[in-house]
């Protein structure tokens, strides 16, 4: 009985607004932690995909050696004969992505000057929304573009050019990244600032000599690092290498040849039915590695090369 | 300018000089104009390609019949009841965590190392190769957290895919609303959390919808991470019905169901010798485009209203 008193004054001594306030602060907290967990969603992404790699692949180079992984020319995990050298995938990589960049590079640098110095906003208006909508078409689209139109396109130049090759597949990737790179760039040449523009007119330069050599040097740390990341973009794409490049892996640089990139070698395998541990499904782990490593770098490269040569005004 | 002096003397040089300018301006911005046009051209051709191969099957009976053996009578039925299931999955998962994660960032986290690394991770996780995703479901919920090949793997992966998508989107949108809205809130007493949603939210809510559309578009037509976490390409089956006519009306086996999305199927289908299967790969990629650019274009437009509606 007398505790249960001495309880009671105690417990009015806490008003009905301070409770309720309370109350109000613990809803708070609440929400923002469940904000921050929705937050370290993406930490968690991060930290689960180089878990994986990692840990898949560690088991996979128990069996291969580093040494043969990076030296070996073969790359034949699923025969019988079994070659575990990661080259001809990257090199085939290596070639499509170039054959991309060899396409989207002009064309998109020079969509991009187009757009910021020459169009007129209406002009811009309406162009702008359609790049967004190029960017948005499915590659797996843009692979049976490659394989059904542009390589037969091209086999009625070179009649020798198999029908999974390199060259078709690249210069559709190309195709495919040239919006990214025109509005990467136009963007940074939208921010060069108007008075630059201004003081080459006044010099009696045209648009042309302005846009070349005024507006494209400033903003040159941009444009670079839209080609940068460009670069990543094509190395990660898959659909349409793996339809129109070939399954075969192959050390090769020549466009006209078919080979298997990393992405297309991990699609082939994940099509079949390998059994969950065994050698053949490490690989693909342990190739997905070596991509992630290559986009990753470019990636960073790309940021850095940005916020580095930033002319700021 | 490698013109000496004594040239430009002339004026008849110097008009030949102005008029040279003037001609590469004008051969240059045609030749813009050109690449510019390319891009157009090139998505012109392609859709005109998947019509013209593909028209044979804009039928009815393409989207009500299951995939066959036999090349005519195959249809898309199993594969656009996966596609709409696994998008129910991705926008359940990327919608509430990605507008969340993006109101965190914007309106609550502080300004240390704790949020930088979070905006590094988000940024970072735009750059990953959708193929890299497709790994990570493959070790983690296929087989660490045995999903198995189902409905929920995929549409969980596909929703940490585009996950960076609706946060850079939904803080974009906030980052418009100017702070005297917050501070006229703050202003009669309203917490962070009404602040936050009554206000910044609901206001930037058409912004957030944009990137929530484009994010499902880009989903739609994913095909690499699907194809790694081993989904079927022959499925002659529909999942359970996630209505049932019975209490409690709702039934989650589907989620562990096998399933085949639309992109996996045409990619089947061309993959295939016989030239009869490539009509239906070619009208499966019609359907998949114009949806994509249907939502696309609903993006970009809704976008463009917004801009044009509301100055603060």
């Amino acid at each position: 009985m007398a505790t249960q008193a001495m309880q009671a004054p105690v417990q009015l001594t806490i008003s009905p607004r301070l409770a309720k306030n309370i109350r109000r602060n613990v809803k708070e907290r609440i929400i923002e932690l469940i904000l921050m967990m929705a937050a370290l969603v993406a930490v968690a992404t991060t930290f689960a995909i180089v878990g994986v790699l990692l840990y898949e692949s560690l088991s996979f180079f128990k069996t291969v050696s580093v040494i043969e992984f990076f030296t070996d020319t073969q790359w034949t995990p699923l025969f019988e004969d079994a070659h575990y050298g990661i080259m001809p995938l990257v090199s085939g990589t290596l070639t499509t992505s170039a054959i991309a960049l060899a396409v989207a590079v002009p064309i998109g640098t020079i969509s991009a000057i187009f757009l910021s110095e020459f169009a007129s906003h209406k002009t811009r208006e309406i162009i702008k929304p359609i790049l967004e909508l190029l960017v948005g078409v499915p590659t797996v689209v843009f692979g049976y573009f490659a394989l059904f139109f542009v390589t037969p396109l091209l086999q009625s130049i070179y009649p020798d050019l198999p029908s999974f090759n390199m060259l078709g597949a690249g210069i559709v990737m190309g195709i495919m990244i040239i919006p990214y790179i025109a509005s990467m760039s136009e963007d940074a040449m939208r921010a060069v600032p108007m008075s630059m523009r201004e003081g080459s007119y006044a010099m009696g330069a045209t648009r042309f000599q302005t846009a070349i050599k005024v507006v494209t040097p400033a903003a040159i740390s941009g444009i670079v690092a839209a080609y940068i990341l460009a670069i990543s973009r094509a190395v990660g794409e898959t659909m349409v290498v793996a339809i129109a490049a070939g399954q075969q892996p192959n050390l090769t640089f020549n466009p006209l040849d078919s080979a298997a990139t990393i992405t297309a070698y991990i699609v082939q395998v994940a099509m079949g039915d390998l059994p969950h541990g065994s050698i053949g499904y490490q690989s693909i782990f342990a190739a997905g590695l070596v991509l992630m490593a290559m986009t990753l770098s470019f990636n960073i490269f790309g940021h850095w090369v940005r916020k580095k040569y930033r002319e700021s005004y | 300018m490698e013109h000496k002096a004594s040239v430009l003397e002339n004026l008849a040089d110097v008009r030949a000089m102005i008029k040279r300018h003037k001609r590469n301006d004008t051969l240059f911005a045609t030749l813009g104009l050109i690449c510019l046009m390319l891009g157009l051209m090139t998505l012109m051709l392609l859709f005109w390609q998947l019509i013209a191969d593909g028209h044979p099957k804009f039928n009815l009976d393409f989207l009500t019949e299951f995939p066959s053996r036999r090349a005519g009578r195959a249809g898309l039925l199993s594969a656009w009841v996966g596609s709409l299931l696994v998008m129910s999955v991705t926008f359940l998962t990327a919608v509430p965590i990605g507008v969340a994660a993006g109101l965190y960032l914007e309106e609550y986290a502080p300004k240390n190392w704790f949020t930088d690394l979070i905006e590094i991770n988000v940024s970072n996780l735009a750059g990953v190769p959708s193929i890299i995703y497709g790994l990570l479901a493959l070790g983690l919920f296929v087989y660490m957290l045995d999903f198995g090949q189902s409905i929920l793997t995929a549409g969980l992966t596909l929703g940490l895919l585009i996950l960076p998508i609706v946060i850079v989107s939904t803080r974009e949108a906030i980052r418009a609303i100017p702070v005297s809205i917050r501070e006229a809130a703050y202003g009669v007493g309203a917490t962070k959390w009404q602040v936050v949603y009554d206000h910044v939210f609901k206001y930037s809510y058409g912004g957030i919808l944009t990137g929530i559309i484009i994010g499902m578009a880009r989903a739609l037509g994913e095909t690499a991470p699907i194809i790694t976490i081993g989904a079927l390409t022959f499925i002659a089956f529909l999942p359970p019905s996630p209505i049932t006519t019975e209490p409690p009306f709702l039934n989650f086996e589907w989620l562990s169901s096998g399933f085949t999305v639309m992109p996996i199927q045409m990619f089947n289908w061309l993959s295939r010798p016989d030239h009869a299967f490539h009509v239906n790969a070619a009208a499966t990629g019609a359907l998949i485009i114009v949806v994509t650019l249907l939502m696309n274009g609903a993006a970009i437009w809704l976008r463009y209203k917004i801009r044009k509606n509301i100055k603060w």
